[in-house]
């Protein structure tokens, strides 16, 4: 990153060629990777006879309504929570908040076997929340349904993707003038009509971005959906699985990716021209202007409430896991029938033994250190590419726009499709080890770009020209002026992106070779063969994934700590 | 930025391009539940003066899908692991090359279902029902004798299944349920249960380690369709030793169904004859004597002998279902919709 | 009646405000001088309810507000920066005071109108406030405060981020304004010139006490403390030792022996600082002050003409650089005690 011109730029809105040779790496990326992909791959399974149908119309209609159904649902659940908790993370401080922050980022990359899991150690028909209940009111059976309702879906939602809510909204919210808030209050505002009439609207373009991604997520939930949905329940992707996969019926899968993707592009559309109705400029405060302990009664009520939902929603869902990998259950199991617990390390020992000596047997130190090198690589193309893409959509005028959607576009992209896609289009290149990452990448650049540009969009350009003036070169302008403003949000991005990789969001993307695999796929031949010593090592993996990544965000969280220049 | 970054991406690209084609690799298309040991293929490569190289595709379905759509230019020499539920599709796709391994000879005509030597059973595996034998013992519950019996009130919501439109053992389960009852009787059956409080979950690991009370997840049902190998795999994987196998399978008439795997040599490829060395080393006894305990499932070699622990804990059904696999790739999809229109709405 | 009694408030436990009690009347205009740092912002804030004291009470007509949350005060506040509500505009942010207790549509345009008007913006409604100069957020920001009535009006450096003109000019105008409304006003600022331009009484804050309050002509003239005068720049403070005489005291300082007056009485000997205003000395050939000119600086209607020894006196004439000029005090010097 050492071309001043290119940083001389981005304060002001920039002229549409420099914004274009912004986008051009980015560009050319989605092109390559995306674009070429999807077009190989639609091309050759779309059949123009599957519209004459009128089953076709069925399938889709049914799975389409179900589909903005849930996502719907789960998106505003998914806000209604997200938006008290931001609140809680911009404005107080309380102990060992990183960590609480963190414990509420690892859910994002679990795989969803684990999850379905630990859900169902915690609200399964055999969870302990039933078992308890079943024994204090003495019945017979299990009261909460939980595992295959539509609510199970929802919860899982929620579970995964709360953080993209809290990360995009608290960073809005701890750099916006605490002034604002309290001259309605000496105006005569209360706290509520603050919050809606003044928080509120300055908090839309973030929440819009928040609710964009969200319903995205939701739009296209697969794992959750199939997992603890069960089989009365099927979103597009889910759809596009079963017809592609087990019923070998590429053409309709193809069609449904096209209706997936046309919703994804009407909603990106949308959330473009809303976003240019509300967006309202204000100049980013400190955050440290707005932080502060929690003091009256209401306040600390509020906290403890909140901190114990986090608990309940997204500690106890988690725990199940770490005690699991743990706790044996079945020494004295077979004909005896009484379980017998007790305390054991012999999954984590197991783990790094070949026991079979199978060809495939995944080392964990190795399984660890092929994810995080793939993770660094994702973190490293999507901001080098993101960074350039953000700048230009954030600064550009109109001809923003329509690269805006095209960005946003592979996460509304079924899996599936896109692992066919690739192998038509790379052909024997698609087993390299490199394909990983840039698939990784694929996804990670929407989020990269939503949470980098209202950061870059929200710097005054008088901000660098005042440093300018100043006698700052521009390097240095950008280095002292807008570095620090940025420095979150660069980090934030990189959380996501290194987040998303480490979750391997569709591992069945591609065609994996043995020889670099990574944690998930470690999770996954464990659970994929019957036997209590499979299931713990999973269990454990799983654990060593959860450590593995509440550590990486934690050191992320110690860098935008106020140590260095925090803005 | 910009200076650094096309060549960057230049450079990946021909790096992606180049790949790994070295002279003497073979490449070998699976699903994601192979595994070997790694001293067998090692003894294979050094036999031999090759590279074997494995690449992992997704579920059976997935995989085969990759094969069909990658036809015209094959990622690899020979692909293993369609079923006999899938095997239609595959020749119908026209993948692969006939060969008629010598080593054939020995191996039951019951197994060998291509006529024109396209497709050679490497393996076998009966979808069966497990059950937790524990369960049973304790509520003095007779074990069901045939798939009639589990529509009978004493086994209410005591069984799990998968879903046959996402799981292969949920299918194979439906096959053998349309075998045995036949079409459209089958669905009278399905009827029955699903009024008897039949749970259908999407995937085995669900259906296995969440809703099954004899594994480590210690679920609610005590009956899981699963593979008649997983008894087992529930002693060899078991945290301490056991006595005896926790789970077993029944393995009544018509009750399970018998999955047969294959292998082929892709057409188009460019190492026939090692291509053929490898699916003469599948089937013969070395390689054959390994895949019980890696794969968990049975050799069509007859000469291959099981290991202890398959001899004593597993039951091998005397009359599994089949169903012949044109008629399988024919209506599969008539059969799911079918399936689901009964049971899930 | 606006009432602080024994006011005390810590930060990170260090005192902010130690004991701080005064009162301001209604259509008073009540000024809070001090450097930065000495807690005058905070004042404000805990006046306003937006932060708690630690001990001490704020009552309003005689009735304590202190537990009172900061949206039922009626108190109006202007912030340094104005913080104006970005997605409001002019009408919007004025209106918004009224809104919030609830006045009748028409009622709010009247006021809105009236107040608008007030401040010289009658035309701006439906301007976007990002929009404007610095000078007319300013106006915006006094008109929102101003519009429901509020009991107290609290200004928070208002005029810290203007140009000196528009400083002169809108100092002029609040002045008209705070007048016009008859409300009881607190202004806060670290400028000596414009808390003598606004305030009718000016209460001097240093390390969180009031050090001084009066008039700013009381003020001015008699600072009372060795720091006030410090602060207000008042003149030159000369050191030494005071030498109590029958008619009049002599302190005796490294410049020369001068004429003190001295309200207090202190021992022979004692150390003590003194003003010497620079406009109480003249030329004269036969003056106590004989020094080489180092500077000179026209202002308006005097030279300020600084000396080598480090004084400055006000001159009529402009003497040369270098010059040395004979100086004579019209006027003993003031004591400020030690």
């Amino acid at each position: 990153m050492k071309d001043k011109r290119f940083f001389v730029a981005a304060a002001l809105p920039l002229p549409r060629k420099t914004g274009f040779l912004l986008l051009l790496p980015a560009g050319l990326f989605l092109t390559i990777f995306y674009l070429y992909p999807l077009a190989r791959i639609l091309s050759s399974a779309l059949d123009a006879r599957l519209l004459l149908q009128q089953a076709t119309w069925n399938t889709v209609g049914r799975t389409l309504g179900f589909t903005v159904y849930q996502a719907a649902l789960s998106t505003f659940l998914t806000l209604a929570i997200g938006l008290p908790l931001s609140l809680l993370f911009a404005r107080y401080e309380f102990r060992g908040k990183s960590l609480w922050r963190a414990m509420m980022t690892v859910p994002f990359m679990l795989p969803t076997v684990v999850v379905a899991a630990g859900f169902n150690a915690f609200l399964g028909e055999r969870g302990w929340v039933n078992l308890t209940l079943m024994r204090l009111l003495d019945l017979q059976k299990a009261p909460i349904p939980f595992t295959g309702t539509l609510i199970a879906i929802l919860v899982a939602h929620v579970f995964y993707n709360t953080i993209l809510v809290v990360r995009i909204l608290a960073h809005t919210l701890e750099h916006l003038d605490p002034r604002l808030e309290q001259a309605a209050r000496v105006l005569g505002a209360d706290d509520w009509q603050t919050f809606w009439q003044v928080t509120f609207p300055l908090l839309r373009p973030s929440l819009l971005a928040a609710t964009s991604l969200v319903f995205l997520f939701d739009f296209t939930s697969f794992g959750v959906i199939l997992l603890l949905g069960g089989p009365k329940f099927a979103t597009l992707e889910v759809e596009i699985y079963v017809q592609g996969m087990h019923l070998l019926h590429l053409p309709l899968a193809a069609l449904l990716s096209v209706v997936q993707l046309l919703c994804t592009a009407a909603q990106a559309w949308l959330y473009s021209r809303l976003l240019n109705r509300v967006i309202t400029p204000f100049s980013p405060r400190p955050a440290a202007a707005n932080i502060r302990p929690a003091r009256r009664w209401r306040e600390k009520l509020f906290l403890v409430g909140m901190l114990s939902l986090v608990v309940v929603l997204f500690l106890f869902p988690m725990v199940s896991v770490p005690v699991r990998s743990v706790v044996r259950m079945e020494a004295a199991r077979g004909e005896r029938g009484q379980v017998h617990y007790g305390l054991t390390a012999d999954y984590y020992r197991e783990l790094f033994v070949n026991r079979l000596s199978s060809l495939f047997y995944v080392p964990p130190l190795e399984a660890a250190r092929n994810s995080l090198l793939y993770g660094l690589a994702t973190v490293f193309l999507s901001l080098i590419l993101g960074f350039p893409a953000a700048t230009a959509l954030a600064r550009g005028n109109r001809w923003a726009r329509g690269p805006d959607i095209l960005f946003l576009l592979p996460l509304g992209t079924s899996a599936v499709t896109m692992g066919l896609g690739f192998l038509l289009a790379f052909r024997r290149a698609v087993t390299s080890p490199w394909l990983v990452p840039l698939a990784h990448t694929l996804i990670a650049l929407p989020l990269v770009v939503r949470t980098l540009q209202p950061a870059i969009a929200s710097i005054p350009p008088r901000l660098q020209e005042a440093a300018q003036v100043l006698g700052a070169s521009p390097w240095r302008a950008w280095r002292t002026v807008e570095w620090p403003i940025l420095r979150r949000a660069v980090l934030a991005a990189a959380t996501f992106a290194f987040t998303v990789s480490l979750g391997e969001f569709g591992a069945t993307l591609l065609l994996a070779r043995p020889e670099y695999p990574t944690l998930p796929v470690a999770i996954y031949r464990f659970l994929s063969q019957p036997g209590g010593l499979n299931y713990g090592q999973a269990m454990a993996m799983t654990t060593i994934l959860m450590a593995f990544t509440t550590g990486g965000i934690l050191l992320i969280e110690r860098l935008r700590s106020p140590a260095g220049g925090e803005f | 930025m910009r200076k650094i970054l096309i060549p960057l991406l230049l450079g990946l690209l021909v790096v992606t391009a180049c790949g790994p084609r070295l002279p003497a690799t073979l490449t070998v298309m699976t699903h994601d539940s192979f595994a070997v040991s790694e001293e067998v293929i090692r003894s294979f490569e050094e036999e031999n003066n090759v590279k074997v190289t494995f690449l992992a595709s997704g579920d059976t379905g997935t995989a085969l899908n990759k094969a069909i759509l990658s036809k015209d230019a094959p990622l690899a020499d020979v692909f293993y692991g369609v079923d006999n539920t899938f095997l239609s599709r595959a020749l119908d796709a026209d993948l692969f090359e006939p060969y008629r391994s010598p080593l054939l000879k020995d191996i039951p005509a019951e197994f060998q279902l291509d006529p024109q030597f396209r497709a050679l059973p490497v393996d076998y595996g009966d979808v069966c029902i497990n059950y937790d034998k524990a369960y049973f013992a304790e509520h003095n519950l007779p074990v069901p004798q045939s798939l009639e019996d589990l529509t009978r009130p004493e086994y209410r919501g005591l069984l799990v299944v998968e879903n046959p439109a996402t799981s292969s053992p949920g299918l194979a389960f439906l096959l053998a349920t349309i075998a045995h009852f036949g079409d459209p009787g089958y669905l009278d059956f399905w009827r029955a249960l699903r009024e008897n409080g039949v749970v259908v979950v999407n995937d085995w690991e669900t259906a296995y380690y969440t809703n099954f009370s004899g594994s480590s997840g210690r679920g609610p049902q005590p009956m899981v369709v699963s593979y008649g190998s997983s008894p087992p795999a529930e002693v060899i994987f078991a945290e301490q030793p056991l006595e005896d196998a926790p789970t077993a399978s029944l393995v009544g008439p018509g009750m399970c169904f018998r999955q047969i795997e294959f292998v082929g040599i892709l057409k188009g490829t460019k190492n026939r004859d090692i291509a053929r060395k490898f699916v003469d080393f599948m089937l013969s006894v070395r390689f054959q004597e390994d895949m019980p305990l890696q794969m968990f499932v049975f050799p069509v070699n007859p000469n291959a002998k099981l290991p202890e622990a398959f001899v004593r804990y597993a039951q091998i059904p005397e009359k599994p279902a089949t169903l012949d696999p044109a008629l399988i790739a024919a209506n599969r999809e008539k059969w799911i919709q079918a399936w689901m229109e009964t049971v899930l709405r | 009646m606006l009432e602080i009694v024994h006011i005390r408030k810590t930060y990170e436990g260090q005192p902010l405000l130690e004991d701080v009690s005064f009162t301001v009347a209604r259509g008073e205009t009540v000024c809070l001088l001090g450097p930065s740092g000495s807690g005058k912002s905070t004042l404000l804030r805990i006046i306003a309810g937006l932060e708690e004291a630690e001990r001490g009470q704020v009552f309003w007509e005689g009735e304590d507000i202190t537990a009172v949350s900061p949206h039922r005060r009626r108190m109006g506040m202007v912030f340094q920066d104005y913080a104006l509500f970005p997605h409001l505009n002019v009408a919007e942010n004025v209106a918004f005071g009224l809104r919030m207790q609830g006045w009748s549509p028409q009622d709010q345009q009247t006021r809105v109108r009236e107040v608008l008007e007030l401040v010289r913006l009658t035309g701006f409604e439906a301007r976007r406030v990002t929009d404007l100069s610095g000078g007319e957020q300013q106006r915006v920001a006094l008109a929102r405060a101003l519009a429901p009535r509020p009991h107290v009006l609290m200004l928070d450096e208002p005029l810290g981020a203007l140009d000196r003109a528009l400083r002169e000019e809108l100092l002029e105008e609040l002045r008209r304004i705070l007048r016009a409304s008859d409300v009881a006003a607190i202004y806060v600022t670290h400028d000596q010139e414009e808390a003598a331009a606004i305030a009718d009484r000016i209460l001097v804050l240093h390390r969180g006490r009031i050090v001084r309050d009066g008039t700013p002509f009381e003020v001015w003239n008699s600072p009372g403390s060795l720091w006030v005068a410090q602060f207000l720049g008042v003149g030159n403070i000369l050191f030494g030792e005071c030498h109590p005489g029958s008619g009049s005291s002599v302190l005796k300082t490294a410049l020369g022996e001068f004429p003190l007056s001295c309200p207090h009485c202190h021992p022979k000997g004692t150390r003590v600082g003194a003003i010497l205003r620079p406009s109480a000395a003249e030329e004269h050939p036969e003056g106590e002050i004989r020094a080489r000119v180092t500077d000179i600086l026209f202002q308006r209607e005097h030279f300020r003409v600084s000396l080598e020894n480090g004084l400055y006196v006000f001159l009529s004439r402009a003497p040369r650089v270098g010059e040395t000029v004979s100086l004579r005090l019209k006027a003993p010097l003031e004591c400020l005690g030690i």
